[in-house]
């Protein structure tokens, strides 16, 4: 469903009303609303993290220093595709850097950036999805692939680019 | 709803009457490991043949009041033996099907009816060369004892109903017969340790928070599971939440709290959709909520997603995040025991400790110090994986060796390669090498050997793997995740992290060795909190007991196990050179030079090791040494 810029606002203030009144306006709220923001953009915008603040009266610093202490959030906007290269112990004594090596390369990624110029990809690194049996794990999007291996990442690749977009659901 | 003990009883006898009388089940394997190799698929398509045959029977079916035949199929959450994935178990036969895939189905439902076995299904033991038909009889299962994981991979987590015709919330009735006070000294009888990793009694932290006055307690489950290479409480949670739901409803009567949190990982959806949805059962059926069962006893669970930092299982961070700040650690005392999450007395405990639980109070603390080792009583779930060769999910009492951890169950080294080291309990542990593996796995054998029995990761590593990498590899963990909070651990680990990052790019010295020993000491004596008091331990131990690698590093340049990039030297195989100049046009520092159809040759002082050369050439005449 295609939804405007300005209707997305809307809902994503709404919901974080929700959440403060169903938690109380208090401190403990406010990673689940941080949550709920990466969640319905992939990252944190400016503009809703002072919404945030004023929403909980806490100094936008004290928002800034949550949103930058832990990994889940991100103040830069993600690609279309987020692709987790798990770099746990398991998935790294079976391999896991050549696979996020070619991933980098099939996806045109350099000088250690994480997202590519045109917004499709995001390549980022993580320590375990609990699915080191599986090991190498790469997830996308969520989705998770096991065994992968430097060829195998081509062909997922591939069908992505060919898949069109799912990533906007 | 129920309203009474005897309510309770009645629903329970009740389902273990409809589930015994509809035992033609396929068990399909939806853990993490075999959803990560087709599992849905193959359980849609098991599914759909039922279906077409006018066999169907769900879940649901076998508990509603109607008479009805035909076979359930269920997604179960793991049954451990991840390596031979997708996995279907049939019942009540117990055959165990590995690496199934969606052209099975047919098959497998017609050896459900015909109870011959589809013997290309079974598994194979490829030392021994036989095929083993019952789950059971499998030596990766035989030698287990499944406590806390009993249920998982036999019942549909999803439907309580399930749980309660195993004996579900058995234990928690047995509780609620005891005053507050009994239950927890039956938990302290059963010297019950922490399976977080600190080991610490789980009845003792419970009589400190009972006997402190407050007008409100909490208690917090762990389940952050940092651990990279860790998926126990993963599995619990997905596979069998209500036992975890059991344990906090006995632990919250126990210590008088009355509001419960679970800290969940940000990266196991699942589990808390699981989670959430056995919430809801448990409220609707009224075992949570306000006066539960009639006992004028009152509990309420709430999940917290967390966020992406490991020092957040540290108890103390872990309240920081719940109350919304950042995951910072503080200094103890106060222990949370006494004033923890909103400065109330709260019990935190480890997802797995809290599954022990419910089988303590059904049992006895008699019977549970009957099983694993006199000061570790009890089991301890291990996820086995790196190169070993049955990757996956055991339990196994405490005491058991390592080698018939590695060896027995997990079916040795990966394609017959060299043992060499494992890494147990993370990154916060450390190495075990071939002269422990007659060390029994308990919590005091393995501190004794400078390691730890951790949360139960356990990782398998072979003659191939370069040990200083793998330091590398865990400081470069330790050094991302410390909260910044004190120095020692906040710069400590950033030298640390620089200096194995020199060895492993080929410019390191022996005095580097000592630096790495010095500064790890003193992050050891300086850290505030457990993740940088153990930061060190990886790499301690390893030059502890491979000395001689690192010695190769710097004193040879060499890795000996050719894995450190830095470290490797490409040469030219002149008699398979044609001399076609490609790898020298590759070269991005002219290293390599030579005349037309004739061998070239790699300058090495030039040389910066980046394999253009050996990509490029058509005759596989650059090799790479170590
Ligand atoms: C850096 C750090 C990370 C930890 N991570 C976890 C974890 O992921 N899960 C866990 O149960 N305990 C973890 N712990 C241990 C907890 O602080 C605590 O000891 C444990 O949850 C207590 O429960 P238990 O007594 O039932 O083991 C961690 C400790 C430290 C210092
Ligand atoms: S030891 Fe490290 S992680 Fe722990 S409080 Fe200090 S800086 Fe933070
Ligand atoms: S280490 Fe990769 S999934 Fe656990």
């Amino acid at each position: 469903m295609l939804q405007t810029t300005a209707n997305r606002q809307l809902d994503i203030l709404q919901r974080l009303d929700n959440l403060v009144q169903r938690y109380g306006k208090h401190s403990s709220t406010l990673i689940p609303m941080l949550q709920e923001i990466q969640n319905a953009y992939r990252y944190l915008p400016e503009d809703l993290l002072t919404h945030v603040a004023t929403a909980l009266d806490l100094s936008p610093a004290t928002v800034y220093g949550v949103a930058t202490f832990y990994a889940q959030f991100s103040l830069e906007p993600k690609g279309k595709y987020v692709i987790q290269v798990c770099d746990g112990t398991a998935c790294h004594v079976r391999g896991s850097m050549p696979v996020y090596e070619a991933i980098c390369k099939k996806v045109r990624l350099v000088d250690g950036k994480a997202t590519t110029e045109d917004g499709m990809f995001t390549v980022e690194t993580v320590s375990c999805v609990g699915a080191c049996a599986a090991a190498p794990v790469v997830t996308i999007n969520g989705e998770v692939y096991g065994k992968v291996t430097p060829d195998a990442i081509h062909v997922i690749l591939d069908t992505l680019e060919s898949r069109g977009d799912t990533a906007d659901a | 709803m129920l309203n009474t003990l005897e309510d309770l009883q009645q629903l329970s006898k009740r389902c273990e009457l409809h589930r015994n009388r509809h035992q033609s089940r396929i068990a399909v394997c939806a853990g993490g490991g075999c959803s990560a190799s087709g599992a849905q698929q193959v359980y849609e398509s098991i599914r759909a043949e039922l279906e077409r045959r006018d066999l169907l029977n769900t879940v649901d079916q076998t508990f509603s009041e109607d008479a009805c035949s035909g076979i359930t199929p269920l997604g179960t959450g793991c049954q451990g033996f991840c390596e031979k994935g997708p996995l279907v178990r049939l019942e009540p036969s117990g055959t165990l099907y590995t690496e199934v895939s969606t052209d099975d189905a047919e098959a497998i439902v017609d050896s459900l009816l015909s109870g011959t076995p589809v013997s290309r299904l079974l598994y194979l033991d490829p030392t021994e060369k036989r095929s083993y038909e019952k789950e059971a009889s499998i030596p990766f299962y035989k030698l287990q004892s499944r406590i806390t994981l009993r249920n998982c991979g036999s019942i549909a987590p999803d439907d309580i109903r399930e749980y309660l015709a195993k004996g579900g919330y058995q234990g928690w009735a047995n509780a609620l017969e005891r005053t507050p006070d009994r239950v927890v000294q039956e938990v302290l009888d059963s010297n019950l340790r922490g399976r977080g990793g600190g080991g610490f009694p789980a009845g003792k932290k419970w009589s400190i928070a009972a006997g402190t006055d407050a007008e409100q307690k909490y208690l917090i489950c762990n389940a952050d599971e940092g651990d990279p290479g860790a998926f126990m409480d993963r599995s619990l949670m997905e596979g069998d939440p209500h036992r975890l739901l059991e344990g906090m409803l006995i632990a919250g009567y126990g210590i008088g709290a009355t509001v419960g949190y679970i800290y969940v990982r940000a990266e196991y959806p699942l589990a808390v959709d699981r989670l959430r949805h056995a919430i809801e059962e448990a409220e609707s059926l009224g075992l949570l909520g306000t006066d539960i069962l009639g006992s004028g006893f009152s509990f309420s669970l709430r999940i917290k997603e967390g966020a992406g930092a490991f020092v957040c299982g540290e108890e103390s961070a872990l309240i920081a995040s719940i109350e919304g700040r950042r995951g910072m650690p503080k200094p103890k005392p106060p222990f949370p025991a006494v004033s923890g999450l909103f400065n109330m007395p709260t019990v935190i405990n480890n997802v797995e400790t809290l599954a022990n639980i419910p089988d303590i109070l059904q049992h006895g603390s008699a019977w549970f110090r009957s099983l694993g080792s006199s000061a570790s009583p009890g089991t301890k779930t291990f996820a086995l994986s790196g190169d070993v060769e049955n990757t996956g999910l055991v339990e196994i009492p405490m005491g058991t060796t390592l080698r018939e951890l590695v060896y027995a169950i997990g079916g040795g080294v990966r394609s017959n390669a060299d043992f060499k080291a494992v890494q147990i309990g993370g990154p916060s542990g450390g190495c075990l090498t071939a002269e422990h593996l007659d060390l029994p796995l308990d919590f005091d054998s393995l501190q004794s050997a400078g390691a730890m029995i951790g949360s139960g990761g356990l990782v398998v590593m072979d003659e191939a793997t370069c040990i200083v990498e793998v330091a590398r590899f865990f400081m470069n963990f330790t050094q991302l995740e410390s909260c910044g909070k004190c120095v020692p651990c906040r710069e400590g680990t950033r030298r640390m992290l620089e200096i194995l990052q020199k060895i492993v790019e080929g410019r390191g010295t022996t005095e580097d060795l000592d630096h790495l020993e010095e500064i790890g000491s003193a992050v050891r004596i300086g850290s505030l909190c457990g993740l940088g008091k153990t930061a060190p331990n990886p790499v301690l131990s390893t030059l502890q007991y491979f000395r001689d690698e690192y010695l190769s590093h710097v004193v040879d340049r060499r890795c000996p196990s050719g894995v450190c990039k830095g470290l490797r030297r490409f040469v030219i195989n002149e008699p398979l050179c044609k001399g076609c100049s490609r790898c020298a046009k590759a070269c991005p520092v002219d290293a390599i030079s030579g005349t037309i159809r004739e061998p070239y040759l790699i300058d090495q002082d030039k040389c910066i090791k980046c394999g253009a050369c050996k990509d490029v050439c058509n005759f596989d005449a650059v090799e790479e040494v170590a």
